[in-house]
């Protein structure tokens, strides 16, 4: 079996960690799409989904069904081949560009078939990695714009036409933002930008320090590119019907929606990397106490999930929750028994707490901001963050110039 | 590794292609999109061709070219705009006299 | 038949076949989309043979800033299908067969010429972008910032044509 695979191991592995790494955000957009009602309801004073499943967690599920089930509609006049094409372009390289982020520095301490196994698609030698981000978000502004065309509807095409126009100001702002970082670091390699975050002093070291305007500038800009509040007028409710996914019904809209959601969570994953320190421990490397702190986390929210789900008002919330509860309980056990396994999950842990927190904060503007008019955002993106990206380069180039590297 | 002239008969094959479209479309815009087929066709014989040397100067010229192209649909876009506003009509059959 | 042979096949394929369906199709935004499959076919042979930048630079500044403006400028004009036109059949036979005589002319002729292009089949490496940079910025400064003014003079340009009328 082994000499039959081998020499394809590499093939098999890549399509094997495509697979799961594709079922892993699909699952996380579903519960991202809960967690962002959770957390909006609550800043509006409200409960959310709750009646789903216990705590609402069992209402993306009811969400895809009915994307499923519901009738898909195709308008008259529509240019079909177009009108099919849009929503798939959008979530082919939604997803696409999941794949270029790494997730961990060290590959798997096994080797599978003859292969290491790194934590993430793209192997970590490759050297235009964050320009590979910015090609495939390049192309996505096709999605929006042949959907809004393709309609054969007003308010569709002046959605999709204003959106498309904003998506492309603001991407020059988004790469323009970043050339600090790149100027810093002097690769355009991810790993190799994280790996120019470490310091002696933990979080002293992270790029937000030195450029904290370039941050500034990407978030917004970030923002902007995935259409989301306050930028999201191409597809509010009151302005325009729904922008440019009007006419586009059950599951085609789904694809758009786990689109605009998986960019989302590659915006989180870039801001962690490139201004964060990507899956570097904010405490010095000499602290090895914080190694316990997944478990720390763990060990109290299990007890806490064990407790809520025994006093949960259906019989299904008094068993499913304090199963997860004690899921999460013997997990923090085993990372306290198995120190190899707590040093190894130090990288994605970190990771993925820098993520969640990016999540948080857009969920938040979305509950709290106010949506921008559109010449306000245009004049916004041309005339304020376009040349305040500029002088960050400026200013970055200048100072790595006197001070030598910074660092 | 793969022959260069595998590379070079595919731009020519390209740019064959571009010359046919430039010729056969009646379109405006469809015959200035024949004219970016050329322009990458020609690009590709560039970066073929710094392949073979193992020297970038090819790059560096497709890098420069990518630029004045740009620039160029940019100005040439703009045109199509005003004529097709002129005459109403994007038919380039349609724009044979100097008269309105 | 290694790997990057049939990989160069399929995207060659791929870069013809959105050329012919650029000819053939009768809606400019079909032709269009066309066209962006050639581009990325071009940017994935670009990457076969090595220059990971160009690839990059082409698919962020052709497939992402010129052809959307290209498909932009066909939805606000609302160009349809082409008209039929009256051009003479007889007369488009003899231009097709000099057109494909034109392209195996210079095929033959390029593939035939200099011994380089014969028997360049050494594995390429990659190259980095730090030796394109460094070689625009030292030898290549001077088109550089032609191309930045020329850049200059077409955003102007294309602002200044394309302004409604102050009635």
């Amino acid at each position: 079996m082994n000499a039959f695979l081998s020499p394809y191991a590499w093939l098999i592995i890549t399509v094997v960690k495509v697979l799961l790494l594709l079922f892993i955000v699909l699952t996380v957009n579903a519960y991202l799409t809960w967690f962002e009602r959770k957390v909006v309801a609550h800043i509006q004073s409200r409960w959310g989904p709750h009646r789903v499943g216990p705590h609402g967690l069992l209402q993306p599920m009811a969400d895809g069904l009915k994307f499923l089930f519901k009738e898909d509609p195709t308008p008259a006049g529509v240019d079909r081949f177009v009108y099919f094409l849009a929503p798939l372009l959008a979530l082919a390289l939604a997803l696409t560009s999941i794949a270029i982020i790494p997730f961990g520095p060290d590959p798997l301490p096994w080797k599978i078939l003859g292969q290491t196994i790194y934590l993430g698609i793209l192997p970590p030698n490759v050297n235009i990695g964050i320009l590979a981000l910015f090609a495939i978000t390049a192309l996505g502004v096709y999605g929006v714009a042949l959907a809004g065309w393709s309609s054969n509807s007003k308010y569709p095409l002046l959605g999709g036409l204003r959106s498309s126009a904003q998506m492309i100001s603001y991407e020059l702002a988004l790469t323009l933002s970043v050339v600090g970082v790149l100027l810093i670091a002097g690769s355009f390699n991810l790993t190799e930008i994280i790996n120019d975050q470490t310091s002696r002093y933990g979080i002293l070291g992270w790029n937000i320090f030195p450029q904290f305007l370039g941050f500034i500038c990407f978030f917004i800009a970030a923002v902007a590119e995935t259409n989301r509040v306050p930028f999201d007028l191409p597809e509010a409710e009151s302005e325009l019907v729904a922008g440019f996914h009007t006419e586009y019904a059950s599951f085609k809209f789904a694809m758009f929606f786990i689109a605009e959601y998986t960019s989302m969570i590659t915006v989180s994953c870039l801001c962690a990397i490139l201004f964060f320190g990507g899956w570097l421990s904010p405490f010095p490397a000499t602290w090895t106490w914080t190694y316990y702190l997944p478990t720390v986390l763990l060990l109290p929210a299990g007890l806490w999930v064990i407790w809520d789900g025994l006093r949960y008002e259906t019989i299904f919330g008094k068993v499913i929750l304090p199963g997860i509860g004690a899921v999460m309980c013997i997990l923090a056990i085993a990372l306290v028994i198995f120190p190899g396994v707590n040093n190894y999950i130090q990288a994605p842990f970190w990771l993925l707490s820098k993520i969640f927190v990016f999540l948080f904060v857009y969920v938040w503007m979305r509950g709290t901001l106010p949506r921008l008019r559109y010449d306000q955002l245009m004049a916004f993106g041309w005339k304020m963050l376009l040349p305040v990206s500029i002088a960050n380069v400026v200013i970055t180039s200048f100072a790595i110039l006197r001070w030598g590297a910074i660092k | 590794m793969i022959p260069t002239n595998y590379y070079i008969v595919l731009s020519a094959i390209l740019f064959g292609l571009g010359v046919l479209a430039f010729i056969f479309k009646r379109n405006i815009i469809s015959i200035f999109m024949s004219i970016e087929l050329m322009l990458n066709a020609v690009n590709l014989a560039f970066v073929a061709f710094s392949q073979a040397m193992h020297k970038l100067d090819g790059q560096v010229f497709v890098l420069f070219v990518i630029v004045v192209a740009a620039a160029e649909a940019a100005v040439g876009l703009a045109i199509i705009i005003l004529t097709a506003r002129n005459r109403q009509s994007l038919n380039v059959e349609r724009v044979d006299l100097l008269k309105l | 038949m290694t790997a990057s042979l049939i990989i160069f096949f399929v995207l060659a394929a791929l870069a013809v076949g959105g050329a012919l369906s650029l000819i053939f199709q009768k809606h400019p935004i079909h032709s269009a989309l066309s066209l962006i499959v050639v581009m990325v076919a071009l940017a994935g042979l670009y990457l076969l043979l090595g220059a990971e930048f160009v690839a990059a630079v082409q698919i962020i500044v052709y497939g992402g800033a010129i052809m959307v403006l290209f498909v932009f400028v066909i939805m606000l004009l609302n160009a349809g299908i082409e008209e039929h036109t009256n051009f003479s059949k007889l007369a488009g036979f003899p231009g097709l067969l000099l057109a494909f005589a034109l392209t195996g002319f210079i095929a033959a002729t390029i593939a035939r010429s200099t011994d380089t292009v014969q028997a360049a089949a050494q594995p390429g490496n990659m190259a980095s972008t730090k030796d394109l940079s460094t070689m625009i910025f030292k030898d290549f400064v001077y088109p550089f910032e032609l191309t930045s003014f020329l850049i200059l003079v077409a955003v102007l340009g294309a602002i200044v044509l394309a302004q409604r009328e102050k009635a």
